[in-house]
């Protein structure tokens, strides 16, 4: 039995909350996410996204959240 | 549940700088909650002053924000009173070892089952960036611009040596341990040290010429090793990452409990 690869729904960013402090984006192992020109995480490559949460796990802010089909 | 659902987003965005690593903590610190199915009724977050205790403020349990370098000795009054609540205590560097130091080591010296998270930074953030106990020979902060001559306190062996049954240590980068670590805590009956070296890039790395928050998490990451791993022995530098010590041995709360049986057995 094959753990079953987790399917994006959505990435969550709370734009009010998010401080630009590059951590989801630097540390994501596919290069996701960039910070725009306001210095707020966005969506750049989500098909390149594997749903590993590491970005919402470090993230320091609660500014985003990575939600799977279940 | 969801993380937020633990949290009092009324007061988010938090006060914290930007990559400011004590976020990390509570965002780590609230999964081992979630993990581990206990209601928020049955925590008790008493923290002292500094960054790192406006944690009491942000994470929805019963919390008090209390007196600075004074966090464990409420939370040992709450215990003594409620022994079945799960008592944990986010402190900074400065809050829990300088002016804190001697609840500390009594704590664990008594082991009282209370987990106290060491958010070590290694510099007073809130009041302008001066030295800690934990700061280090030859670093910078506005108290020692010339460079620090004080040695540091290693939090694992001075809470081995004061007494505290599970001692842990690791890094904001490394945030699936830190939830780890502090399941493992809050589960142990004993005091429990979970030590989280956590950036301050606003004075610390600034004063130090550490870089950005990204730069000090990536040596969090090159700096650090598992406990016992060959690496350390290659590179006596790197810092171990890990328990250190996780012995049952009698707890307080249940000691003292045998004392009010045998007073009452005696019938005075
Ligand atoms: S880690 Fe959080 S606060 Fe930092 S840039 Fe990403 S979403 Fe924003
Ligand atoms: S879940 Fe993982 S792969 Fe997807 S954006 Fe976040 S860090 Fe990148
Ligand atoms: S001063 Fe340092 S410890 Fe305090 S919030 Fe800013 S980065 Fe965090």
């Amino acid at each position: 039995m094959g753990k079953k690869q987790p399917k994006l729904r959505e990435h969550i960013i709370e734009r009010e909350w998010c401080k630009g402090c590059g951590i989801c984006v630097h540390f994501c192992p596919k290069n996701v996410l960039e910070l725009d020109e306001k210095e707020k995480a966005v969506v750049m490559r989500r098909e390149d996204c594997i749903c590993c949460m590491m970005c919402e796990l470090r993230c320091p802010d609660f500014a985003i959240e990575v939600v799977v089909e279940n | 549940m969801s993380v937020k659902d633990y949290i009092r987003e009324r007061f988010f965005p938090h006060i914290w700088c930007a990559g400011c690593g004590h976020g990390t903590v509570l965002n780590s610190m609230l999964r081992a909650i979630e993990d581990l199915g206990i209601s928020k009724n049955e925590i008790v977050i008493t923290s002292g002053i500094g960054c790192s205790s406006r944690i009491a403020g942000y994470a929805d349990f019963h919390t008090f924000h209390t007196l600075h370098g004074r966090a464990l000795a409420f939370a040992t009054g709450v215990k003594m009173s409620a022994p079945e609540l799960n008592l944990i205590v986010p402190m900074g560097d400065g809050d829990a070892l300088a002016i804190g130091g001697n609840h500390f080591i009594h704590a664990a010296r008594r082991n009282i089952d209370i987990t106290a998270l060491v958010m070590n930074n290694r510099i007073y953030g809130m009041t302008g960036g001066q030295l800690s106990p934990l700061s280090g020979c030859g670093t910078k902060g506005t108290t020692a611009p010339y460079t620090n001559i004080d040695n540091s306190f290693d939090t694992v062996e001075l809470s081995i040596a004061a007494g505290a049954s599970f001692v842990a240590r690791t890094t904001t980068y490394h945030v699936k341990q830190i939830t780890d670590l502090i399941k493992q805590a809050i589960l142990h009956e004993g005091f429990s040290v979970v030590e989280i070296l956590s950036q301050c890039p606003t004075y610390f790395g600034r004063k130090n010429n550490l870089g950005s928050a990204v730069d000090m998490l990536e040596s969090f990451k090159k700096n650090t090793t598992p406990v016992g791993s060959n690496a350390k022995e290659k590179k006596p530098a790197l810092i171990e990452r890990g328990i250190f010590v996780q012995e049952e041995r009698p707890e307080y709360c249940s000691e003292y409990e045998k004392i009010i049986e045998k007073a009452m057995g005696a019938g005075h």
